[in-house]
């Protein structure tokens, strides 16, 4: 049992280490890395089924007591947003393989991405405040390196700026790590959950606006998304893919976190609730404001950070068990929306919209593609997207936080004129500037292993929305087990 | 380029010393001060010295094997020793200590710490000679 | 002994901020490295009176230091190393690429900075424009 928890963190990271051991052979890196992020993939879901029967289940590591040793703890939450994110790595896989422009020819892609594989387990299923900074750490290093695969004069400026924002994120992360441990003597989130009741309560405010700064800045909520924007659409298509869907929401997986385990509040947060409208709303103005598909897109990540906000400020049942529905299906619609970007940008050579037109006729199935996953994000019935809005915006009256569900609302017809603005400049009509217009090459089909994984994850989208029944009780099964931390205190703790 | 007497006389009286300390670091570590990082950080250390002395010429001749290899291999080394206590039962990483009588040594204390240790030294090294080939090299007259 | 540890800390943060909002990247490295010292050093002072150094068995508890932030700050440390390298090499390759030490502005910044002059241009009288350049 406690191996199954371990698992997705171990596995790879000795794939990594064999395949660096393999770092001339290339198809013995490839094979490597799509086994193992699969064997992860499947040792999630087992751990999404069996934590769902069993309840929480905790491996500690060296068998060390949990409150000086590393545990790691998966739940109901933790181990469903790791089987979807699990899901993602390996379609992204799959599609870098593919991509003619072969981003995987660099010696050291492989073993990069399996310690990204590694940090992002090692983020959702870690027990402790330290090794969360850790399991982050090992993800955004992996990040600044798959950022700078090309090490172009674009992506140099742009990582720089990313990365050092991301470290100054880290340093106050450790910072606020350090006056944790002096005001309470423990690091274990278990342990911190009744520890810091004890202490005062203006400290304990400080922590928690600490904590909530950091992950803010990592999930990119307003004031503190600016750096996404510039710095996501420079990298190479298939890393910027699994940065949208997996880095931002590794951020909002730690705000919940904390925020439900360490700093549970009785009521909505009005505080939250703030950030969480601003964050839809600029992220959405910023969107339509733009004129690439890949800086769009990237706005569009930053307009829905906000809705997963939205649900956890509510601290209801109703709205966390939203704001869960809605990460999972946010995960797979926007990798998605990038993989297809990425397969505009290799057909036509460009994802400016002036210098796009008339793909639906040379694409139909891209089209179609783009088409579904964009009126998901929108929330557009009958796709996971509404699903997902339509939950939160029913646990937004229910709480009688109408003012916010009205922006969101407002927002979601905005994401929608943007999406459409997407379809007519890429798909539709012709060039705007016939000069510009860049070579297609219509003959040529697109590579078979770079649509297989967007198709599936289209497939994935609609399975969310058609078996949405059975997702969102477990949905509410893991919401529940935040807003009730019995369980999950006595896994850690026994 | 042009190579200083006293530095290298000095690194060759300092090179094997500092090898030998850092494998001593590397033994004494669990109970005592050292370990795998503090071991790798003063071999790491001396290389740095044969580089400064000698050129990455000099350090390529002396580790023949590709950086990378030696990165996967103390990744691997480290993870099989964390795996392997599970084959014994134990949890992920959990520590065995063997006691053994050894002929001119005496008794001899061994923890399967160690090997994750060794690991952690191998990557600690790769990772400096990493950086002497690829930020060492270029503007180098070759 | 822990004020001056803790002043010491505040030392590195303030340097370490103030060299963080240069614009060459060299101090702004020097920066994250002063910052990421200052956070050891509070893992440090956050783990209590200093004591002799924590080997030994379990008899020892209460008269050595305690030995969870040291290992948290070693942690730490390691992950600066391995970081404050690639960020060397990321300047390293910036600069040859551009041959220059500075942050390049960001495309969106030039851009909005260009549509205030050109409207500063086209209003001579001081307004809003100006505002926004200055």
């Amino acid at each position: 049992m406690s191996i199954l928890v371990a698992l997705p963190v171990v596995l790879p990271l000795l794939a990594a280490g064999l395949s660096l051991i393999l770092h001339r052979h290339r198809l013995a890196q490839r094979i490597l890395s799509t086994v193992s992020v699969s064997a992860v993939l499947v040792t999630a879901v087992v751990l999404t089924v069996l934590v769902d029967h069993r309840g929480p289940q905790a491996a500690r590591l060296g068998d060390w007591p949990a409150t000086i040793g590393v545990t790691l703890v998966a739940d109901r939450f933790a181990a469903m947003v790791l089987s979807v994110s699990a899901a993602m790595v390996l379609a992204v896989l799959v599609y870098a393989i593919g991509s003619p422009m072969a981003r995987d020819t660099a010696q050291h892609f492989h073993p990069v991405y399996l310690v990204l594989t590694a940090g992002v387990a090692m983020s959702f299923l870690t027990g402790d405040l330290f090794n969360l900074f850790v399991g982050f750490e090992v993800m955004l290093t992996a990040s600044y390196v798959l950022m700078t695969l090309g090490a172009d004069r674009a992506q140099v400026r742009a990582a720089m700026s990313y990365v050092v924002i991301s470290l100054v994120a880290s340093m106050l992360f450790l910072t606020a790590v350090a006056l944790t441990y002096a005001a309470t003597g423990t690091v274990n989130m278990a342990d911190l959950a009744s520890r810091l009741t004890a202490i005062d309560p203006a400290v304990r405010h400080a922590l928690s606006l600490l904590f909530l700064v950091v992950f803010g800045i990592k999930a990119a909520i307003f004031p503190l998304f600016f750096w996404l924007p510039d710095s996501y659409p420079t990298a190479p298509t298939p890393v910027t893919a699994i940065f949208a869907g997996l880095l931002t929401k590794g951020g909002v997986y730690a705000i919940i976190r904390t925020q439900t385990l360490l700093f549970p509040s009785s009521g909505a947060s009005r505080l939250l609730l703030t950030v969480a409208a601003a964050t839809m709303l600029i992220g959405v103005l910023g969107a339509i404001a733009q004129n690439d598909v890949k800086r769009i897109l990237s706005f569009h990540i930053v307009s829905q950070i906000g809705y997963m906000i939205f649900g956890l400020a509510l601290f209801s049942a109703a709205g966390l068990a939203a704001t869960i529905f809605y990460i999972g299906h946010h995960i797979v619609v926007k990798t998605t929306l990038f993989l297809v970007a990425g397969l505009i940008e290799e057909r036509e050579g460009t994802a400016a919209l002036d210098r796009l037109g008339g793909m639906v006729r040379r694409q139909p199935l891209l089209a179609g593609l783009f088409l579904l996953s964009g009126l998901s994000l929108a929330g557009i019935p009958p796709f996971s997207g509404f699903i997902a809005k339509l939950t939160l915006v029913q646990a937004g009256v229910a709480a009688g936080t109408d003012v916010v569900v009205a922006v969101s609302l407002v927002v979601s017809l905005l994401t929608l004129f943007s999406i459409t603005k997407i379809w007519a400049g890429v798909f539709w009509g012709e060039p705007e500037d016939a000069g510009l217009q860049v070579r297609p090459h219509p003959s040529v089909a697109l590579p078979r292993l770079m649509v297989v994984p967007t198709v599936a994850l289209v497939a994935i989208s609609v399975a969310i929305a058609a078996n949405a029944g059975s997702l969102w009780a477990l949905s509410e099964r893991a919401a529940a087990g935040l807003i009730d931390t019995g369980p999950y205190l006595e896994a850690v703790l026994r | 380029m042009m190579r200083s007497t006293i530095l290298s006389t000095a690194t060759t009286a300092v090179f094997h010393t500092a090898v030998l300390f850092s494998l001593y670091l590397l033994f004494a570590g669990h109970n005592q001060p050292g370990g795998g990082f503090a071991g790798g950080l003063v071999a790491a250390a001396a290389l740095v010295v044969r580089y400064v002395d000698g050129g990455s010429e000099t350090v390529r001749s002396l580790v023949r094997i590709h950086p990378m290899t030696l990165l996967g291999s103390g990744l691997v080394l480290a993870n099989v020793t964390g795996i392997g206590a599970w084959l014994f039962g134990g949890a992920f990483l959990e520590s065995a200590k063997w006691q053994w009588d050894a002929p001119i040594l005496g008794v001899v204390k061994t923890t399967s710490a160690l090997f994750f240790d060794a690991g952690v030294y191998l990557v600690v090294v790769a990772l400096v000679l990493m950086v002497l080939r690829t930020l060492g090299e270029e503007g180098e007259p070759s | 002994m822990i004020v001056s540890l803790a002043v010491l800390a505040g030392v590195l943060y303030a340097c370490g901020v103030y060299l963080l909002l240069q614009r060459t990247l060299t101090r702004i490295i020097i920066g994250l490295v002063l910052l990421g010292h200052g956070a050891n050093v509070l893992l440090l002072v956050a783990g209590g009176r200093s004591a002799a150094a924590p080997f030994g068995g379990a008899e020892l508890i209460g008269r050595v230091s305690d030995p969870l932030p040291q290992a948290l700050a070693l942690t730490a440390m390691v992950i600066t190393f391995g970081v404050t390298a690639l960020l060397l090499t990321l300047a390293y390759r910036s600069w040859q690429l551009t041959a220059n030490d500075e942050v390049e502005d960001d495309i969106e910044d030039r851009r909005l900075a260009r549509r205030a002059e050109r409207a500063s241009e086209a209003d001579e009288s001081p307004s809003a424009a100006d505002e926004v350049l200055a």
